[in-house]
C-alpha cells in the first residue's frame, strides 16, 4: 500500500487499522516536518528555486495587474506609436500607441488563467477518466482508452484548433481548447497507477465491508494515485501556457483587444524592422514564464515524485 | 517478434479507427452548415439540395461515415470548394514541406543535442553540465513562433545571411531549397535538441553506472571510449523512442513555424482551412497529420523492438 506522506513522498504504509488510521492522514506535526523536509530537498536545487520565484512574481504580477500596471492595457494614445522603451514607457508602446508593459502584466493575467484553469480541467477530467477505467476493467477500460488512445496520436495544437473552430472565441474557449489537448495523459497516468493500488489488500478489504465502488475511487484510490500526478500537472502548465501562446499568435486566441502575449508577437511581427521591441519584450515575457515554470515543475518532480527522480 | 509486430498493428488500426471518428465527429461539431460555406456565392436552392446529395449530408450520420471512410481508402479525400482543387492535391502538396521541415529539424536537433547531451554527462555536475542543461531548458522554452521571429531578425534582416521566408521544393533546386529551410529547421530544431540533449544526458548517466561498464573501467578502458565504444550505442536507444513521442509535438510545432516563414505545409493549410471553413479540407489535413503520427509511433515502436528484445515479451 502507499500513501501520500507530508513531505509529499510516496511511502508503503502500514495499512488500515486504527493505528494507522486511513491513507493519507497524518499529524499536524509531523506534516510540518514533512514540508520542512520537502523544502531542504527543493532548495538544494537553484533552478528550483529561481522557478518558484518566477512563478510567485507572475503569480504576484497577474493579481495586483489593476494596481502594478502603469497604464489601462486597452488606452490608445498613451504613448506615441510604436516608440521604443523610454523611463515613460519602460517596455515602449505598440502601433496603437499602448503600453506594452501593461499589456504584458495584464496578459500574465490570461497566460497563468489559461495555463492554470485548463490543466485543473485536464485533470479533473482525465483523472476521473482514469480511475474509473482502471478501477472497473473490461469494456468501459477498452472504451475510454481507446478514444483517450485516439486523442493522444492528436498533436495538442491541432486539438486546440478544432477546438477553438467548433467553440468560437474567447478566453473560456481557449481553457477548454487547451485543456482538451491535455485529458489523455492524466488519462493514462491515472488508469495505470489504478491498476496497481486497486489490487492492494486495504481496497478489497473496503470492497468486502461492503463500501460503495465510488467511495472506494474517491476516498481510497484517488488519494493514493495523486502525487505523481499533481507533478505532472505543473510540469504541463508551461506547455499549457505555450499551446494558448501559440493559438494567439495563430488568430485564434480571444480575440482583440485582449492583451494576450501570443497576439502581441504576432503583431509585433510586422513591425520587427522599424520596432522590435513591440514583438521581442512580450516573448521574453513568455519565455521566462515558461522557463521558469519548467524549472518549477522539475524541482517539484525531482523532489515529489522519486519514480521520476533522475 | 511477430506476435509483438501483430499486436503492434492490431493496436495501431484501433487507434487510426478511433482518430477516424473523432475526426468525422469534429467536422459535424463545427457549427453552421457546410454546404452554405462550401457554395458561397454559388448558392442557389438547386445547388445546395444538389450539394447536400451529393456529399451524402442527407443520409445517416452511420452511412456518412461509411461513404467518407470507403473514399478515404480509395485516397478520395473530396474536393474543396474554396480553393477549386482536390483535397488529396492540395494536402499532397503541403505534405512534402512539412515532411523536408520536420526531418531537417530532427537532423538539427539531434547535431545539437549529442555533444551537449554527452558533455553533460561525461561532466556531470560541472558548469558544462549546467550549461548545456540551462541552453536545453532554454531551448525547449522559447515559444518558436518567437524564435523564429527573432531569427528573421537577426539573420534575415541584420546580417542578410538567410532568406526571411518562402520555401523551395529541394529537387526544383537543392541549394535553395536547404538555404531557405536553414532558419525554420534551426527554429524548430533547437526545440527538439533541448528535449533530447535531457535524455541522452540521463540515460547516458544510467548506463555509465551499469556493471559491464564499470568492469570495463576497472580494467583500465580510458573514459572516452568507454562513452563512444560501450555505452552510448545503449544510451541512444530511448532517444529513438524520444523521436517517436515527439513527432506530434514537432508537427504541432511545425504549425506554427510555417506561419512565420510563409512555408506553404500542412500547418498553414489546416489553419486557413479552419478559417475559410473548408470543411473537406480540415478533415483531410488534420487526418493525415495524425495518420502520420501514428505511423512514425508504430515504426519507431518496431524500430525499438528490433534493437532492444527485451520490449518484445512486454
Amino acid at each position: 500500500m502507499r500513501t501520500v506522506d507530508a513531505g509529499g513522498l510516496i511511502l508503503p504504509s502500514p495499512g488500515p487499522g486504527p493505528e494507522a488510521g486511513m491513507p493519507g492522514a497524518v499529524s499536524v506535526a509531523s506534516a510540518r516536518a514533512g514540508i520542512g523536509r520537502w523544502w531542504r530537498r527543493f532548495a538544494r536545487s537553484r533552478g528550483a528555486v529561481f522557478g518558484l520565484t518566477v512563478f510567485l512574481a507572475m503569480v504576484a504580477l497577474a493579481a495586483l495587474a489593476d494596481v502594478v500596471a502603469p497604464h489601462d492595457p486597452l488606452a490608445q494614445g498613451v504613448g506615441p506609436p510604436l516608440e521604443g522603451p523610454s523611463r515613460a514607457h519602460w517596455a515602449g508602446t505598440d502601433s496603437f500607441g499602448r503600453d506594452i508593459l501593461s499589456r504584458i502584466i495584464h496578459g500574465a493575467r490570461i497566460a497563468l488563467l489559461v495555463g492554470i484553469l485548463s490543466v485543473l480541467m485536464s485533470l479533473v477530467v482525465g483523472v476521473t477518466l482514469g480511475l474509473i477505467a482502471g478501477y472497473y476493467g473490461g469494456v468501459l477500460d477498452a472504451l475510454v482508452m481507446r478514444v483517450m488512445d485516439g486523442l493522444f496520436a492528436f498533436p495538442v495544437i491541432f486539438l486546440a484548433i478544432a477546438t477553438m473552430a467548433i467553440m468560437g472565441f474567447g478566453v473560456t474557449n481557449v481553457i477548454v481548447a487547451v485543456a482538451v489537448g491535455f485529458v489523455p495523459p492524466f488519462a493514462r497516468v491515472t488508469r495505470g497507477d489504478v491498476l496497481a493500488v486497486k489490487e492492494e489488500p486495504y481496497i478489497e478489504a473496503a470492497r468486502l465491508a461492503g463500501v460503495r465502488n465510488l467511495t472506494i475511487i474517491f476516498r481510497h484510490v484517488l488519494p493514493n494515485v495523486l502525487a505523481p500526478i499533481i507533478v505532472q500537472g505543473a510540469l504541463y502548465v508551461s506547455g499549457a501556457i505555450l499551446t494558448e501562446a501559440g493559438l494567439s499568435f495563430l488568430g485564434l486566441g480571444p480575440p482583440p483587444p485582449t492583451p494576450v502575449w501570443g497576439s502581441m508577437i504576432a503583431e509585433g511581427r510586422n513591425f520587427i524592422v522599424m520596432a522590435p521591441h513591440v514583438s521581442t519584450i512580450p516573448g521574453i515575457a513568455l519565455t521566462l514564464t515558461v522557463v521558469g515554470l519548467n524549472l518549477f515543475g522539475d524541482g517539484l518532480r525531482d523532489t515529489l515524485d522519486p519514480r521520476l527522480r533522475r | 517478434m511477430l506476435r509483438f509486430v501483430l499486436r503492434r498493428l492490431s493496436q495501431t488500426l484501433a487507434v487510426l479507427f478511433t482518430v477516424s471518428v473523432i475526426v468525422f465527429a469534429i467536422i459535424r461539431l463545427i457549427p453552421g452548415d457546410p454546404v452554405y460555406t462550401m457554395l458561397g456565392s454559388e448558392y442557389t436552392e438547386q445547388a445546395y439540395r444538389d450539394l447536400r446529395i451529393k456529399l451524402g449530408l442527407d443520409r445517416s450520420l452511420l452511412t456518412q461515415y461509411l461513404l467518407w471512410i470507403g473514399d478515404v481508402f480509395r485516397g478520395d479525400f473530396g474536393y474543396s470548394y474554396i480553393k477549386h482543387e482536390t483535397v488529396s492535391s492540395l494536402v499532397g502538396d503541403a505534405f512534402l514541406p512539412t515532411l523536408s521541415l520536420v526531418l531537417a529539424s530532427v537532423l538539427v536537433g539531434l547535431v545539437i543535442a549529442l555533444p551537449s547531451g554527452i558533455v553533460a554527462a561525461m561532466r556531470q555536475d560541472s558548469v558544462w553540465d549546467y550549461g548545456s542543461m540551462g541552453f536545453a531548458i532554454f531551448m525547449y522554452s522559447m515559444p518558436s513562433f518567437w524564435k523564429g521571429i527573432i531569427l528573421i531578425w537577426i539573420f534575415s534582416v541584420y546580417l542578410r545571411w538567410f532568406p526571411a521566408m518562402g520555401y523551395v521544393h529541394p529537387w526544383t533546386d537543392f541549394a535553395e531549397g536547404m538555404w531557405k529551410l536553414v532558419l525554420p529547421a534551426f527554429t524548430l530544431g533547437t526545440f527538439f535538441s533541448g528535449l533530447v540533449a535531457r535524455i541522452i544526458r540521463s540515460s547516458l548517466l544510467e548506463v555509465l553506472d551499469q556493471d559491464y561498464i564499470k568492469a570495463a573501467r576497472a580494467k583500465g578502458v580510458r573514459r572516452a571510449a568507454l562513452v563512444y565504444k560501450h555505452a552510448l550505442s545503449n544510451a541512444l536507444i530511448p532517444v529513438v523512442t524520444v523521436i517517436g513521442l515527439q513527432f506530434g509535438t514537432l508537427l504541432g510545432g511545425a504549425v506554427l513555424t510555417e506561419t512565420v516563414f510563409a512555408i506553404p505545409g500542412m500547418g498553414r493549410l489546416t489553419v486557413t482551412a479552419i478559417l475559410d471553413r473548408d470543411y473537406q479540407l480540415v478533415q483531410a489535413a488534420i487526418l493525415t497529420g495524425v495518420f502520420s503520427v501514428v505511423a512514425v509511433n508504430l515504426l519507431v515502436d518496431l524500430t525499438y523492438a528490433f534493437l532492444n528484445p527485451k520490449i518484445r515479451v512486454t
